[in-house]
């Protein structure tokens, strides 16, 4: 059985053989990615790709440009290793065998240089993008952003209004152009926070409060959800954020104010029990600082320190 | 029934037909291993060569064994969760959130501690001693009790499938979701004590490696002629060293949260689940090092082997090596840039992340260059190699991208990060490990794997990966979060059912693997390495016999540049017989070490149940197993002159028969070593 093969392999060995040079084929499976990038066309107009607001159009050029700069190595890469694995193929006597030839000061000089000179452009970039693109900072300091409250819960998403004395469950409105500052906490475990088609996200954390501040600057309506795994709810946790004209902002507002529903201490109780799908809920006249008062909950301070109740298991 | 803590009749899977099909194939294969041992009459052999084994050839061995039992394990996950996702489009699938859970639980948790650490563990222990000509490893019991401590955090591990349910916190168990306040049940207990468990062995094995590598080397056998391989093993045991602690005390910590009503990490009462987060990955991230390290020590030492050429840049990828050895210390805050941390916090963590690419891509540019000029022979390994550099710089781009902020702020979270970190896992970590499984097996036992199926299962894995991974990074460009059971939104379902296919194709390289062995095995005879070098190796494991004699070398070998087998082949002075031999002190078998496992896995078995009884017994058994070894002076025993002699002389008449060179036929052979020209 050996032997054959290397007889086999001996009269393959005539001329150029192209088909079983392991280049071609390793070569041709990094275009899968290009190909899927390509035929999945719902790509384009997904919401990384394709973003409603300049923090994430900002995000999506930083990544490209990013990329193209990292083509300095990773195309040498591809090409060193099919030309390499053709040429220096161990039957191709042709070529040049210097079995000994392990350092050459030019050569350590360029993949050190290189790869370091690419870090160092990327650090430059890095720095400067993490001050412009930091979630805390606001868009546009001359224009007072609309404040919304995030509160996760198990498993949705109430977002207050306090300047308009509303809230929402799993639904979010904004006026296109107007930048919102969200501050967010979590009355459950760990959560985040995302609207992909505006920009990055941010931790929901008890006892804690963050900020992510987001602009919409094309109307429309983008899904936004927790990404951060948060028990057997955790896939229905999403909601729809309506960017929209400030006229349809103000109906919005005044649909809610409408509602009828106030959101009291009682209220906000049974809903911060675990839930799934829950339809959108509007609320009019929330609870005096119910924000502060839930992050209050679990405040590290000996004073407050309270037996925690302890929470109805998760259905399984 | 205080006497079974909370287990109950409840706890056995019969609520579900999944659930309990899964705990029947592993109490079947459990019944088939020990059917087999009975029905071939080995308990005797398994007991007094392999349970007692104190050999480090042995232990390496045992440790494969366990790796390739729990990569099935964490593939059939992987495979459930693809099948899950390629249909949940606007439906439920056939899994329910709280099994899905647990699935993703347990795939990452065998895949990182029970496939990829014992993986490693084996290889160093197979390969380093021989490779820097020593005899055994420092501490030959020790390195029992490793082994039998990390098999005793993988039965736990197998166990959960049967008694009770797994976690369903992620393999980070993040908290607050993993306090007794939101997950109960024992599944984090099972997952907190296996990896505590484990965690204990594989800090032993740091300690273990390192100290080998320091004081066991062959005269000559300087710190910078030590193979690739060894370099990589001496960093990664540093690092275990360092890193393992934080994991024990961040397990050591939620325990006490979880059974004991502390409060480091709850919401109220003063506790912070980010400091939780940061124990973890401040393990996690050098953790990650230990893994791949000892993979580009594999991929170091095959890309000079089968290019037939010295290895390009030795002093770089050594450097390259300690630089990411320490810098994976200085970066563990990428793993949460979107804790609301401040920019400046974030720009110093994401320049550290990106800085390690660096060493990283000076590593793959050297592997490059030993191919240049050389004679490159496509055995498996060797396609595992240069599988691993082409698809590795895309896992690199990905990882850069990852590590700027504000990139991270988006993509975070999502399949995206989950293709990135198997596109350094499988390519880099697996690729590494199977090709060094491909690499040393002769080694181990004395015949070479076959190289058709070899090459099959790497054209299934290499092919299964870009299929099953790439829709994972568009996905991530979707949007789509990691961990979904379901979804609702259509765009994502085409590329969910293309990485399905991809998983086909990965569970086609895992039959090639499986076929490879059987193979292998059947048709033994014809593919025996009788030289004890079957690949015209270059450094000093392949001076000894396949597989080696306990003693490994009966003559310690002089080791005089690197390369040392190479250059003892190209000197004329390889195979040589010494005038006379000596006798050699070898450590005595003992079952202390597996006791101290079994001891371990009851122990871990009775705090998840709160069988207090039970876990103090355990601890009891371990005490004075600890004790009964401490105050035994005779531990080791002396092969006599004249057995040493026997065991040489047997190896020396079966040289006489091998061919010089079992590379020689090869089409691409380059020549015999030569004495470098001066």
């Amino acid at each position: 059985m050996v032997r054959n093969r290397i007889s086999e392999r001996e009269i393959e060995t005539q001329g150029v053989d192209v088909r079983r040079t392991l280049a071609y084929r390793s070569l041709a499976l990094p275009f899968v990615l290009v190909a899927l990038l390509c035929g999945g066309c719902s790509v384009i107009d997904g919401p990384v790709l394709d973003p409603k607001g300049p923090i994430a159009l900002a995000e999506r050029n930083l990544l490209f440009k990013a990329i193209a700069i990292m083509m300095i190595v990773i195309i040498p890469v591809f090409l060193m290793a099919a030309f390499f694995t053709r040429h220096f193929r161990g039957t191709n006597r042709k070529a040049r065998y210097t079995p000994n030839f392990d350092f050459y000061w030019p050569a350590e000089i360029v993949v050190w240089s290189i790869p370091a000179a690419i870090v160092i452009w990327l650090g430059v970039h890095l720095w400067a993008n993490t001050y412009k693109l930091d979630p805390y900072t606001e868009i546009d300091p001359s224009v007072k952003p609309l404040q919304v409250q995030a509160i996760a819960q198990d498993w949705k998403w109430l977002f207050v209004y306090p300047e308009h004395d509303i809230a929402v469950v799993n639904e979010l409105a904004m006026p296109v152009g107007t930048p919102v500052s969200i501050t967010i906490t979590s009355d459950t475990v760990m959560n985040s926070l995302v609207i992909p088609a505006l920009g990055g996200q941010i931790y929901a954390m008890a006892g804690m409060q963050t900020r992510l501040n987001l602009l919409a600057d094309e109307t429309g309506t983008f899904w936004g959800r927790n990404v951060q795994y948060s028990g057997t709810g955790f896939a229905n946790q999403q909601f729809q954020t309506h960017a929209q004209s400030k006229e349809d902002f103000d109906a919005w507002l005044e649909k809610a104010k409408q509602s009828g529903k106030a959101l009291d201490a009682a209220t906000y109780e049974s809903l911060a029990k675990p839930s799934e799908k829950v339809p959108v809920t509007y609320y009019s006249g929330v609870e005096p600082n119910l924000f502060d008062s839930i992050i209050a909950k679990y405040a590290h301070n000996d004073a407050m320190l309270t037996p925690s109740k302890k929470k109805p298991e998760p259905a399984e | 029934m205080d006497l079974f803590g909370r287990l109950t009749i409840e706890s056995l899977p019969f609520y579900s037909a999944i659930a309990a099909s899964g705990a029947a194939v592993t109490v079947l294969g459990a019944l088939a291993v020990v059917g087999a041992i009975t029905y071939f009459g080995a308990w005797r052999m398994v007991l007094t060569e392999w349970v007692s084994s104190v050999d480090h050839k042995k232990i390496g061995i045992m440790y494969i064994m366990l790796a390739l039992v729990m990569l099935v394990r964490g593939f059939v996950d992987a495979a459930m969760m693809r099948s899950q996702q390629a249909i949940a489009y606007n439906s439920e699938g056939y899994l329910p959130p709280g099994h899905f859970d647990q699935i993703f639980s347990s795939h990452g948790t065998i895949m990182i501690f029970f496939m990829a650490m014992p993986f490693l563990a084996g290889l160093a222990n197979l390969i380093v001693p021989q490779q820097i000509g020593s005899r055994d490893v420092a501490f030959p019991f020790m390195n029992s009790i490793s082994l039998w401590l990390t098999t005793a955090g993988a039965g736990l591990m197998l166990l959960s499938l049967v008694v009770g349910k797994f976690s369903t916190a992620g393999w980070t168990a993040y908290p607050p979701y993993s306090g007794v306040q939101f997950t109960p049940g024992v599944g984090v207990d099972y997952w907190l004590w296996m990896v505590f468990i484990a965690g204990f062995g594989s800090t032993m094995t740091g300690i273990n490696f390192l100290v080998t590598i320091i004081k066991c080397r062959a005269p000559g056998m300087t710190m910078f002629r030590l193979p690739l391989f060894t370099w990589t093993i001496f960093v990664t045991s540093l690092l275990m060293i360092f890193a393992f602690p934080a994991l024990t005390v961040a397990c050591a910590t939620l325990i006490l949260d979880r059974n004991f009503d502390f409060h480091f990490f709850t919401n109220a009462m003063g506790g912070n689940m980010m400091n939780y987060i940061n124990l973890f990955w401040l393990w996690g991230h050098p953790e990650v090092y230990i893994l791949i390290l000892p993979a580009f020590g594999v991929f170091s030492e095959v890309v000079a082997v089968f290019s037939q050429k010295r290895l390009f840049g030795y002093v770089s990828l050594v450097c390259a090596t300690v630089a990411i050895g320490l810098l994976s210390f200085t970066v563990w805050l990428h793993h949460f840039f979107t804790m609301g941390s401040s920019a400046r916090v974030n720009s110093f963590f994401g320049t550290m992340t990106t800085i390690i690419s660096v060493p990283t891509g000076v590593k793959v540019f050297d592997w490059l260059l030993t191919m240049y000029r050389g004679r490159i022979i496509f055995k498996p390994p060797m396609l595992f190699t240069i599988g691993f550099l082409v698809t590795f710089v895309i896992g690199g781009l990905s990882g850069v991208l990852l590590a700027l902020p504000p990139i991270d702020y988006m993509m975070h979270n999502t399949t995206f990060l989950v293709a990135h970190f198997h596109n350094m896992i499988i390519p880099g970590v697996l690729f590494g490990y199977l090709a060094g499984y491909m690499f040393w097996f002769p080694k181990a036992f004395g015949f070479k794997l076959n190289e058709r199926w070899g090459t099959y299962a790497f054209w299934c894995w290499i092919i299964g990966f870009y299929v099953a991974f790439m829709p994972l990074y568009v996905l991530g460009l979707l949007g789509m979060p990691r961990r979904m059971e379901h979804y609702e939104i259509a765009a994502w379902q085409p590329h969910l059912i293309v990485a399905w296919v991809g998983a086909f194709i990965i569970l086609l390289g895992m039959a090639c693997l499986a076929v490879q062995l059987i193979v292998s095995i059947r048709e033994r005879n014809e593919a025996l390495d009788l030289t004890g070098d079957p690949w015209n190796g270059r450094s000093l494991e392949w001076a000894t016999s396949s597989p080696a004699a306990p003693y490994n070398f009966a003559v310690l070998p002089q080791v005089e540049g690197r390369d040392a087998w190479w250059d003892m082949k190209a000197r004329g002075v390889a195979y040589q017989r010494p005038d006379k031999y000596e006798d050699i002190i070898m450590p005595k078998n003992t079952y202390v070490g597996a006791v101290i496992g079994g001891a371990g896995f009851v122990f871990g078995f009775a705090m998840i149940w709160w069988m207090w009884w039970l876990a103090a017994l355990a601890l009891l058994v371990i005490f004075v197993a600890v004790v009964i070894r401490a105050s035994d002076d005779d531990s080791d025993y002396v092969m006599p002159a004249s057995e040493v002699k026997k065991i040489e002389d047997a190896r020396f008449a079966e040289l006489a028969k091998a061919p010089r060179n079992e590379m020689a036929d090869d089409p691409g052979y380059a020549g015999d070593p030569v004495p470098e020209a001066t």
